[in-house]
């Protein structure tokens, strides 16, 4: 069932997701194939419960985010260079319109889940708990 | 349709529903029939892994990320067997005298609240944690605090062998916290109280409630229902909901009351709060240890703030870092050596803050940061970020600043960074996890939604008992509040048994 999400919410705009996550966490560059298939799942798994309107709107969203950047540098998200993709994301960010901002905040927030979720992630940037708590560190 | 039926049906099980069952279970001995209906499912123990995603997914509804309207906020909701007491860090404060005198609510007083509060701090093993407990995110905390001549001053908390493992906001993997699900409705069930999982209350209806019993995702977490899944009408002689301040207020809307309550849904408020980290030059203790030992609300009064120590897990710590890209990675690299802070704006009743239902009656928070909060948040992150630099800092984030990250050189002209406007939707990561509000107390249906005893005005079969009874922002944790106008209510009750049930 899980499967079937994924491929209704994000598959067809895997590429520019891929983008983002890119631009959003540099880090993500070094994943393999199964890394990313991890951090697409933790996504997915989250838009499971969501309302099919904030799905719709998700990948609206990212539909404009591949092609907004038509209009300033001839050239589809995708297709820019890290250099643009960063300058393009951080208009959004900084945009006056609310939807816009928010839209980007909702994609930051999914890229985040799916990158820093993996326990891979975490254990990478030094976060070891233990449910021992202080028995394991001492 | 299938038919069940109660003398006292119990909607929800977290601070409010937990105490309402436990102090109405001795009415099971004279054949009383109680039951509580709870959305989520009841954990195994060994199902709390301290995995953020999963446990995230699992225990808070929409998996913590709850948006308000405009997607300014999300609101965390705990959902399962206890309610946020799962997800709670047990920090054990009781109301002052200043906040429940401000709420004026005929017939509640302070004596009464703080005498029943002291019950449920014995009944739940409230203590101060021992000094070697505390690990080095709390200890810096203090040390800041005190260089800068800050009153700081120390939790109480609610828990039995807590092993120090970080992860209360996840569940404790130790079952050490002493929410309800481990004191007060296991309680309840000895004495005879049924406790219904996954459970959805659909609508109340005259003495009904309007249920549906949700079948065990296959792998997913929890305990199957002991009920089969299916539609139920459940007929009760005696109402009480206890669904949180975003969910009690929504059934109540989009329920059929044979009463007008104009204020039903208003005074929404919720404590919205920023995560704050300092960088240490060195590693410190903070994902061992329990993570929320300290608070500070000497600015309470003057500046609307309280900061508390805190200490959040990776996707969290991540999305509430302004920004992207390098300089958010070389903060989240550096993980082991930060220090984390809480910054509780105390917000108070608005008429646009208010919770509403879309058509197919699902709740909808509207919520506005007023130049109040956005004024808190920024003073907040100032004290924050002078704490974090008293206590050897060497850098600290500013999610309201344009250029949040801020070097140690820069500590002496903190107010230059920040930027009060920044707190609009979409640019800075705001959270709540206090919500209140929604179905207030007071006199009649013209200024509030019940009495003080939680009594729906007009619907004497209905009673509400959770932090939506609060009138107005109760400027601390709110759990010991809850628990002692839960007790309340079921004073009430019992005391009206013979009417009420008969």
């Amino acid at each position: 069932m899980a499967a079937q999400h994924t491929a209704s919410t994000l598959t067809p705009l895997e590429p520019v997701f891929r983008a983002v996550v890119r631009t959003v966490v540099p880090n993500s560059a070094g994943l393999d194939e199964r890394g990313w298939r991890e951090l697409e799942a933790l996504v997915n798994e989250s838009l499971l419960g969501r309302p099919k309107t904030l799905r719709r709107r998700l990948r609206l969203f990212v539909r404009l985010v591949q092609w907004l950047p038509v209009f300033r540098y001839a050239l589809t998200f995708t297709s820019l260079d890290n250099r643009r993709r960063t300058a393009f994301l951080t208009s959004l960010q900084r945009s006056r319109i609310r939807l816009v901002r928010v839209g980007f905040w909702g994609l930051r927030t999914l890229a985040f889940l799916g990158y820093y979720g993996r326990i891979g992630a975490a254990e990478a940037i030094g976060y070891r708990p233990d449910p021992r708590g202080w028995q394991a560190e001492r | 349709m299938i038919e069940r039926d109660y003398d006292i049906v119990i909607i929800g099980s977290g601070a409010g529903g937990g105490t309402v069952a436990q102090e109405l279970a001795p009415l099971c001995r004279e054949g009383v029939r109680i039951a509580v209906l709870e959305k989520g499912p009841r954990f195994r123990d060994e199902e709390f892994t301290g995995r953020e995603v999963e446990m995230a997914q699992a225990l808070y509804e929409d998996g913590g990320g709850f948006l308000t309207a405009d997607g300014s906020m999300t609101l965390a909701m705990g959902c399962g067997y206890g309610g946020s007491t799962i997800v709670y860090t047990g920090t054990s404060l009781l109301a002052t005298r200043r906040v429940i005198e401000r709420w004026g609510v005929p017939g509640l007083d302070f004596v009464d609240i703080e005498r029943r509060s002291q019950k449920f701090m014995e009944q739940n093993n409230v203590h101060f944690l021992e000094r070697e407990l505390i690990n080095d995110n709390n200890q810096l905390f203090v040390d800041g605090c005190r260089r800068l001549g800050y009153r700081v001053e120390q939790f109480p908390i609610n828990v039995k062998g807590c092993l120090g493992s970080s992860l209360c906001n996840l569940g404790c993997p130790n079952q050490a916290k002493q929410g309800t699900n481990r004191v007060q409705l296991p309680q309840a069930e000895r004495a005879g109280v049924e406790v219904v999982t996954r459970c959805e209350v659909v609508r109340l209806e005259r003495q009904v409630v309007k249920a549906r019993i949700h079948p065990a995702p296959p792998g997913g977490k929890g305990e199957p229902a002991p009920w089969e899944p299916g539609d139920y009408r459940i007929r009760a002689k005696v109402v009480i909901v206890c669904a949180g301040a975003v969910n009690s207020p929504a059934l109540l809307l989009r329920s059929r009351l044979p009463a007008a309550l104009p204020r039903l849904g208003h005074g929404f408020t919720c404590h919205p709060a920023l995560i704050l980290v300092g960088e240490h030059p060195g590693a410190i203790t903070n994902f061992v240890g329990h993570p929320k030992s300290y608070y500070l609300d000497q600015f309470v009064e003057s500046d609307g703030f309280v900061l508390e120590t805190c200490m959040y897990f990776p996707f969290t710590t991540a999305k509430s870092l302004s920004g992207f890209g390098d300089p958010h990675e070389s903060l989240m690299r550096a993980f082991p050596r930060l220090q984390m802070i809480l910054v509780l704006a105390c917000d108070h009743v608005e008429a646009r803050n208010r919770v509403t239902t879309d058509l197919r009656g699902r709740p909808i928070v509207h919520y506005t940061f007023t130049p109040a909060v956005r004024r808190a948040l920024a003073q907040g992150s100032l004290a924050s970020a002078r704490i974090f630099f008293a206590a050897g800092a060497r850098r600290v984030h500013l999610p309201a600043a344009r250029n949040p990250v801020v070097e140690a050189a820069a500590a002496d002209r903190l107010e230059q960074f920040i930027d009060e406007d920044l707190f609009r939707p979409g640019s800075v990561t705001v959270s709540a996890a206090h919500l209140q509000g929604g179905c207030g107390m007071g006199l009649t249906a013209r200024d509030s939604v019940t009495d003080s005893y939680g009594r729906v005005h007009g619907v004497p079969w209905l009673f509400v008992a959770d932090a939506s009874l609060f009138p107005d922002s109760i400027e601390i944790n709110p759990y010991l509040t809850i628990m002692a106008l839960a007790d309340r209510v079921a004073q009430r009750i019992r005391q009206d048994a013979r009417n009420l049930l008969n």
